[in-house]
């Protein structure tokens, strides 16, 4: 198939802290701008200062209607890539040949001026996004009632509340038929609503047989609305092939970097203070080690290891769970342990275990706030992100939904449906 | 809410046909800048919603609205009339002062105020560049057009001066359109050409407000150039801006037209302009990485 992109060689060098030498004093600063007024100038502008790639050697096409993912770490160039792709930023060495008309989803709301209308932002945000006018006009009632806005068209967009403004702008964005769409789901803020949207207007148009970029952390969603996937790492295309094989090795080398594990032999070295001092953290499949792989069905236990240096203190550990969104998914506290909670503890080393039954965290990282409480209100010893680990999802539990499950948890939960013929149907 | 979408469900319609030679190439640009006459065709209607973007949004939320075109240089010329004529005893050629200071401070003002916004421009629009491509020169230039409105929204007032004042209108008044074209088209230069250098060194901020005071000295806004020594004219008509306002009053007054000033004039614009036009592209590519 002919390719509607074309990426050949493509490098971008960014300069990071263009001022290398700060200066000590003001009189040193004077004589030196004395001295080498053009030199000071030049430097400021170029030259010297530290650079780094923020891609490098980066080659593929796509073909015409082909949905293509691209994934990879924040920082590994996926914006740049997009920068360069609609032309908002040259390419230090390279070239990349497009076929057809671009235009982004992540240019939601460019060019919006509160102080205009609905209807004036309308057209105005048309013509940025390189819309004709007699297009505009054409749509027009189209994206007024996508939008849901048709009370507000003549008020100024800085009286229209958040939803209504991100509404409006979606709009906007979503009736601009180019033949490639670039879709960034990492920039598109909103909410799931939002995000759903965004993700529908995506399958749509690949429908229609137009081309798709689609970059996105939403590992389930890549899966199944792409056919191919592009993992970048560094800037440099790591791995380029069918969604399956990349994003399945992208999560396996996502989830070893993450700490299932701490062990500290020495009690003098190990975090804690003069009450209390850790001695190992790991969190693990019921059945398995901490090397194995979590799924949203994974029963888990999570284990602590930690010295009571205070003879006789009622203390307890208490763990808060913070998913990707820096949501706490839930606090949990063993209260319903009889044997010590609530109770003196002696001097020594202690073991506590935290059952977490399966089908019920959602997918995706996962951190655990480690705290020690004392007599049951005050908190000794705290340590963020003591364990980090990845839940993945289950593909048998995920029937014909391809979006991210929303949701902190994903209960599995029980469903009764029962089908009364007997009762009188209202006609 | 959305379908999946599998190889199975994909293209049912045909898609479009691709044209052989690529649309649009994305590289580093060469040195040879090349100016794409072909890019304004296409973006001439997003030059036209930006124009009417900043004269919409430019006196809202003010008390007097559009009335501040007219207040600005009756203003100025109030205050001019006073030091420059009742104090200093300017003469201003048997031309009344008020109306002879008006005709200069119309297209000066005009200048000043477009060499402003549009010298900020760049800076002020760094939501559009980061987001999306367009041709980054449509921005200062569309700062400048703007501006455009403002002048023609006080131009009756000049008109009636010059009928309190009893002065007679010719038709070398048609003189004035390719006189503000003049003006615009000088603008247009200096305000890209500074919109430039203000996204890598701010200072441009700070300086503008010192080059718009210093260049109305050196241009006859309060005083006829005729107060120039003649052998000092031809390196004081280097200022473009000393043809610009001779013409206005010469086109208004129907005073004999000063050829050599304005001939040098528009090639200096010009000059000027091609100048500011290839340092642009030349910084240009850079905007997106450093605005």
């Amino acid at each position: 198939m002919k390719p509607i992109i074309r990426v050949s060689d493509v490098a971008k060098q960014y300069r990071i802290g263009a001022r290398q030498d700060a200066y000590s004093t003001l009189r040193d600063a004077m004589a030196r701008a004395l001295r080498a007024p053009l030199k000071r100038l030049r430097r400021n502008g170029r030259g010297e200062a530290d650079t780094v790639w923020a891609l490098k050697d980066v080659s593929f096409e796509v073909g015409q209607g082909e949905v293509l993912g691209v994934i990879g770490r924040n920082g590994a160039g996926k914006s740049t890539l997009l920068k360069i792709l609609s032309r908002i930023t040259e390419p230090t060495t390279g070239r990349v040949e497009l076929f057809g008309r671009i235009g982004s989803l992540l240019e939601v709301g460019t060019g919006f001026h509160p102080e205009l209308t609905g209807r004036e932002n309308i057209f105005l945000n048309g013509a940025v996004l390189g819309m004709k006018r007699t297009e505009i006009t054409r749509k027009f009632d189209e994206i007024v009632a996508f939008a849901e806005i048709d009370k507000f068209l003549d008020t100024p967009v800085k009286h229209y509340s958040s939803g209504m403004y991100m509404r409006l702008a979606f709009a906007v964005a979503a009736h601009f038929e180019p033949e490639i769409l670039l879709v960034d789901e990492v920039l598109a803020v909103g909410d799931a609503e939002f995000q759903a949207k965004c993700l529908g207007k995506m399958g749509a148009v690949a429908s229609e047989g137009r081309t798709v970029l689609f970059v996105s952390h939403n590992m389930a969603a890549v899966q199944t609305l792409c056919q191919r996937v592009i993992w970048l790492r560094e800037g440099r295309v790591f791995e380029d092939g069918p969604a399956g094989r990349v994003v399945k090795n992208y999560i396996t080398q996502t989830s070893s970097s993450v700490a299932t594990e701490k062990i500290w032999d020495d009690p003098m070295t190990a975090p804690g203070n003069e009450r209390v001092r850790l001695r190992c953290l790991r969190v693990r499949p019921l059945n398995g080690s901490t090397s194995d792989t979590i799924t949203i069905r994974t029963p888990l236990v999570l284990e602590f290891e930690f010295w009571n240096l205070e003879p006789g203190a009622r203390i307890n550990l208490s763990l808060h769970f913070f998913n990707q969104q820096d949501i706490n998914v839930f606090i949990t506290a063993p209260i319903h342990e009889p044997e010590w909670f609530g109770k003196p503890l002696p001097l020594g080393l202690f073991r506590s275990e935290c059952y977490i039954p399966g089908d019920l965290l959602n997918d995706g990282l996962h951190r655990v706030r480690l705290l020690v409480v004392k007599d049951q209100a005050v908190v000794v010893y705290a340590l963020d992100d003591a364990l980090t680990f990845v839940v993945n999802d289950a593909v048998e539990r995920r029937n014909a939904w391809f979006g991210k499950w929303g949701g902190a948890v994903r209960p599995n939960l029980e469903w009764k449906t029962e089908y009364l013929p007997d009762e009188p149907t209202e006609n | 809410m959305y379908t999946a979408v599998s190889p199975d469900n994909l293209p049912s319609s045909k898609p479009p046909e691709l044209p052989d030679e690529p649309l649009f190439v994305v590289e580093a640009r060469k040195s040879g800048i090349k100016f794409h006459l072909k890019d304004w065709w296409t973006y001439r209607e997003l030059l036209y919603f930006l124009v009417w973007r900043d004269v919409k949004i430019r006196y809202k939320q003010t008390l007097l609205g559009a009335a501040w075109a007219i207040i600005q240089p009756l203003f100025t010329m109030l205050i001019f009339t006073l030091i420059f004529s009742k104090v200093a005893k300017i003469d201003s050629n048997g031309i009344p002062y008020p109306v002879f200071a008006f005709a200069a401070l119309l297209p000066w003002i005009f200048f000043a105020n477009a060499i402003t916004t549009s010298g900020n421009s760049i800076v002020g629009s760094a939501h559009l560049i980061t987001k999306v491509y367009f041709p980054r020169m449509i921005i200062p230039v569309a700062a400048v057009c703007a501006g455009l409105v403002d002048l023609a929204v006080a131009f009756p007032m000049l008109v009636a001066l010059m009928f309190y004042y009893g002065i007679p209108i010719s038709l070398n008044i048609l003189l004035l359109i390719p006189l503000v074209l003049l003006t615009t088209l000088l603008a247009i230069a200096v305000g890209m050409w500074l919109s430039a250098i203000n996204v890598r060194f701010r200072d441009v901020k700070f300086l503008i407000p010192f080059v718009v005071q210093v260049w109305m000295y050196l241009s006859p806004v309060a005083y006829p150039s005729s107060v120039v020594p003649a052998k000092l004219r031809i390196l004081y008509s280097v200022n473009p801006f000393v043809g610009i306002i001779d013409g206005f009053r010469a086109a208004l007054f129907g005073q004999t037209f000063e050829w050599q000033p304005l001939a040098l004039s528009l090639i200096i614009t010009l000059a000027l302009l091609g100048f500011a036009s290839r340092q642009f592209r030349k910084m240009e590519k850079s905007f997106a990485d450093i605005v």
